[in-house]
């Protein structure tokens, strides 16, 4: 990190800070109950979240948060247009898709500024480029076929796309010559399957102009037309809480893996460590101004790209879905 | 050589030998221990490795017996599936249920279509009766499951890996699935699989009971490096390998596990962060499920027993090294004891105690008999020294004998010349030469009245004290007796009878003796068992004058001699000697002889009395000195003696006739 980010970083905090405190000050009688649900299991992805809680960040900022255990069985999908969490986690396409479906969401805050979604395949199946995967076998997430799609359409490449499941065993026990994997996850688990970074060929979307950022906070609009306040101070403390995590990060995987046990995802902390990495690479990228801030080109890339698939009928006015919580 | 070394070598006789003895036993025992100790533990990690392959491989065996023997009843009901197609539910629930209660290992059962949604899933949760589950729910797709995308895609039927089955068997698990297929315009279509579950428990139980030595353990490892099975609970379906291998910063690891999944069998020595110390890992790959097991145990502990051997080699080692000092000591210092001893004693000798006794040593050794030359030398060197005393007192006593003989013989000679300077007559001069030991030659003159001149020479048989004092008795009676009688042989008529009386030393004298008449040069002259004298004639050389005989003196008392007359003329020399003279010996052992006094004399007959003496002093000197060895000159061994007498005639003013 270059000093003078480091130096923009520390006014940014500072102003969170100062607006934090007059929060506070404001609500200080009574901490506003409000509960988070991530959009999946306990893991680094979410490491913020439980040091805002766990280091009282929210408590300071006139909170009382719960984390909820997100994950397959309690989808944010469901929970948040219904109403039973007041906060949520999710993917900024998946977050507009459900918008799109009739669920009133507004977004409050832009975590991930990158696509941490790669494309990995084996070299010694003498795949090195785009073009090689032309007449492959491809397992792609039901939920995240956006952006393969897309990559295929514009390389005009034919390949037989499979449904991918939760692990990564067709892959490795070579079912499909190509897979998808999120960098912070499936692409270490890779690795510690006994693959070597050299004998794997990674293709990130990001390069391939399919940068989509990912984890968002959002919430539903009518909590934002009622509880601007508690958003506001909601979206302060989680950039805190991340601060935090990511300048004690050992602390953050402790946090992690306490939570992680509890709900008996069966991981390690040396996956959650390269997690909690990659968390910093996507959320702190070159501008450290546009932290926790949605981009309008990401927006309007990400929509435009959801209405080419059909996934979007409208998309939404950029400054109705991308609500002012930050300030 | 290094300063420290010389200090050693100066130090005490035992402290050295006892510690050369001591360093090179350590090295020997040291360098023996050192191999056997590497041999012995050669052996004896090949015995525990060749154990421990036999170990894990036996492991291996039960693992896949148990997956061996689960495979043909799915594989039998796929074959009937493809064969006949799907049957009435109720049938495929009874084979189903059937296949589940036929195999004790066998958990659970499904046969999943691909395309209609049919999943019945026969299980045993617990140790109960069979249950039914239907798979076929939103929730679980089971077409998404690993254990029916992969043997699809792969085409063929597949062991998956370890899972937890949330939603199904509700248990972790590994699955065998069996595809089937159909029919569909004659060509073979994909129609879903016939699974059978075994518990992992059941599986993981061969490895976890499994103990080696005090503290060695087994694991295994699934197919992409998880632990399935690991002493440390944490670590299952948790850790794998490489996750281990990143936190632990530990290429190595990161490389042996990838051996371990890629099926290989092997044995290597690694760090154990479990047992917190150095181990050795054997492993060996289960083949139908694509694990690895591992057994690991610590290294010291199978050194165990090798550790305590070398403990008792070591006590056993300072027990003997402790004893070997001891005796070491023991034998140096009896050794070097005596010693010691002699060289304090030797000491005391040097000092000059020769009067200290060595004691004998009974040892028959070199020290022994070092002590014994050591005595000897000391009574050879005592001998010598009162030896040497006794000669030296000897030699003293000798030495003032000569001493005293000397000055008889010089104080009884008349020494000076020319002796009567107012008689023009004549030219006398003698000269003695002493041997080292005094040979009691005499010469003597003296005038007998204003006419005559009475002269001798004589030479005691005999040498030292004795002829010394015998020559002065001599001397003396012959002047006494001259003084008496004019005539030379009665004069030694009378002296023969004095000394010849009562000579119990039995000492004799040989004596020529004349008187020179001044007037005339007519000389009376006798003769006692002397050398006969030699006349020299200036211009007619030298000739001997005839002698009557006569005895030595101090023979026989009645002994008689002769007298006989010869006429000197003016400028002859009458040169009376003693066999000092003419039996002088060069180194050779010649003599000097008479001819060669002759011939010398006949040389110097016109000289002086004092040159021609001189001369022929010089020339016997020369004879038995000159030609000396390199030793030194020859010690004359002799008196020389000579006298010279020349007649110059009567003064002019001379009255003839009056002598007698």
């Amino acid at each position: 990190m270059g000093k003078g980010r480091r130096i923009q970083l520390q006014i940014l905090l500072a102003a969170l800070l100062a607006a934090s405190g007059r929060a506070a000050a404001e609500s200080a009688a009574a901490p506003a109950q409000v509960t988070f649900l991530p959009h999946w299991i306990p893991q680094a992805q979410f490491a913020g979240y439980y040091l805002a809680v766990d280091q009282g960040i929210y408590a300071r900022h006139g909170l009382a948060v719960t984390v909820l255990e997100g994950g397959p069985r309690r989808p944010v999908e469901k929970a948040l247009p219904a109403g039973e969490v007041t906060f949520a986690s999710h993917f900024l396409s998946a977050a507009l898709a459900l918008r799109d479906g009739g669920a009133p969401l507004v977004h409050l805050a832009q975590l991930s500024q990158r696509s941490a979604l790669l494309l990995v395949a084996r070299r010694a199946q003498g795949i090195r480029s785009l073009r090689d995967l032309d007449g492959c076998k491809v397992s792609v997430w039901p939920s995240f076929t956006l952006q393969p799609e897309a990559l295929f359409r514009e390389a005009g490449l034919h390949v037989r796309i499979l449904k991918q499941g939760p692990t990564i065993n067709l892959f490795l026990r070579g079912g499909v010559d190509a897979a998808s994997a999120m960098w912070y996850n499936e692409y270490h688990l890779l690795l510690n399957a006994g693959l070597n970074a050299d004998e794997l060929t990674v293709f990130r979307y990001d390069d391939c102009g399919l940068n989509f950022p990912e984890d968002g906070i959002f919430t539903r609009a009518d909590t934002w037309r009622t509880q601007p306040d508690v958003c506001r101070r909601f979206v302060a403390a989680t950039l805190e809480g991340w601060q935090y995590a990511f300048a004690h990060r050992e602390a953050a995987l402790d946090a992690t893996l306490r939570r992680a046990d509890a709900a008996g995802t069966g991981t390690n902390r040396a996956h959650q460590r390269w997690m909690l990495d990659r968390m910093y690479d996507l959320f702190l990228p070159a501008q450290p101004e546009r932290y926790g801030r949605l981009q309008r080109a990401d927006y309007d890339r990400v929509a435009q790209a959801m209405r080419t698939a059909g996934l979007l009928r409208a998309a939404p006015a950029f400054e109705e879905f991308h609500v002012p919580a930050l300030p | 050589m290094c300063p420290r070394c010389l200090e050693w070598l100066r130090s005490p006789l035992t402290v050295r030998l006892a510690l050369l003895v001591l360093v090179s036993t350590g090295l020997i025992f040291a360098a023996g221990a050192l191999y056997t100790h590497h041999v012995a533990r050669g052996l004896l990690l090949r015995e525990v490795q060749a154990n421990t392959r036999n170990l894990a491989r036996q492991t291996v065996c039960q693992i896949d017996a148990v997956l061996q023997s689960v495979q043909p009843e799915p594989t039998l009901l796929a074959q009937c599936l493809t064969a006949q197609g799907p049957p009435e539910r109720t049938e495929l629930d009874r084979l189903l249920r059937a296949l589940v209660a036929a195999n004790p290992h066998i958990y659970g059962s499904t046969a999943a279509f691909e395309a209609e949604s049919c999943a019945p899933y026969y299980y045993r949760p617990g140790s109960g009766p069979i249950a039914f589950s239907d798979l076929a729910s939103e929730q679980y797709d089971y077409r998404a499951q690993d254990w029916y995308t992969v043997p699809k895609e792969l085409d063929r039927p597949s062991w998956s890996e370890p899972y937890f089955d949330a939603g199904g068997g509700e248990t972790w698990m590994v699955t065998y699935s069996v595809p089937f297929y159909r029919e569909r315009d004659g060509r073979r279509v994909f129609a879903g699989v016939v699974t059978a579950d075994v518990q992992l428990d059941h599986l993981s139980r061969f490895v976890a009971d499994l103990k080696l030595y005090r503290s060695g353990y087994a694991f295994l490892l699934s197919r992409s490096g998880q632990y399935l099975s690991y002493p440390e609970r944490a670590y299952i379906f948790r850790e794998s390998i490489f996750s281990r291998a990143e936190e632990d910063g530990d290429p190595a690891k990161r490389e042996l596990g990838r051996r371990m999944i890629h099926g290989e069998e092997g044995s290597v020595r690694v760090p154990s962060r479990h047992l917190g110390r150095m181990s050795w890992l054997y492993f060996a790959p289960v083949a139908a499920s694509g694990w690895s097991v591992g057994i690991q145990f610590a290294e010291d502990e199978v050194l165990a027993g090798l550790r305590a051997m070398n403990h008792t080699l070591l006590a056993i080692g300072a027990g003997g090294f402790g004893l070997l000092l001891l005796a070491v000591i023991l034998v140096a210092s009896r050794v070097t004891r005596p010693i010691r001893q002699l060289a304090q004693q030797t000491r005391e000798i040097a000092k000059g105690n020769l009067d200290l006794r060595i004691p004998e040593l009974r040892t028959r050794d070199e020290v022994g008999d070092l002590t014994h030359s050591f005595e000897n030398m000391r009574v050879a060197l005592k001998e010598y020294i009162a030896n040497l005393a006794h000669t030296t007192a000897a030699k003293e006593r000798i030495e003032s004998e000569l001493k005293i003989a000397h000055a008889i013989q010089r104080n009884f000679l008349p020494k000076r010349f020319p002796p009567f300077p107012d008689k023009r007559q004549f030219d006398l001069y003698a000269d003695l030469q002493a041997a080292r030991e005094v040979g009691g030659d005499l010469y003597d003159f003296f005038l007998l009245d204003d006419g005559h001149l009475f002269f001798s020479i004589g030479d005691v048989a005999g040498k030292g004290v004795p002829a010394a004092l015998f020559m002065a008795v001599s001397k003396t009676l012959i002047k006494g007796v001259a003084e008496q009688h004019r005539l030379p042989s009665q004069v030694l008529d009378k002296v023969n009878y004095e000394l010849a009386q009562e000579n119990e030393e039995l000492m004799f004298v040989t004596v020529l003796c004349g008187v020179l008449e001044l007037a005339t040069g007519r000389v009376q002259y006798t003769n006692a068992g002397h050398l006969p004298p030699l006349r020299l004639r200036p211009g007619q050389g030298a000739a001997w004058v005839d002698l009557p005989p006569g005895l030595l003196l101090g023979v026989d008392p009645d002994s008689r001699y002769a007298t006989r007359t010869l006429t000197l003329a003016p400028g002859e020399t009458l040169l009376l000697y003693t066999d000092g003279v003419t039996e002088a010996m060069n180194a050779q052992q010649a003599l000097f002889g008479a001819d060669r006094l002759r011939a010398l004399a006949a040389q110097l007959a016109a000289a002086d009395p004092q040159v021609l003496v001189a001369g022929v002093i010089a020339a016997v000197l020369q004879y038995s000195g000159g030609t000396a060895a390199p030793a030194g000159p020859i010690e004359q061994s002799d008196d020389i003696t000579l006298l010279a007498l020349r007649y110059r005639g009567p003064p002019p003013d001379a009255e003839p006739g009056r002598s007698a």
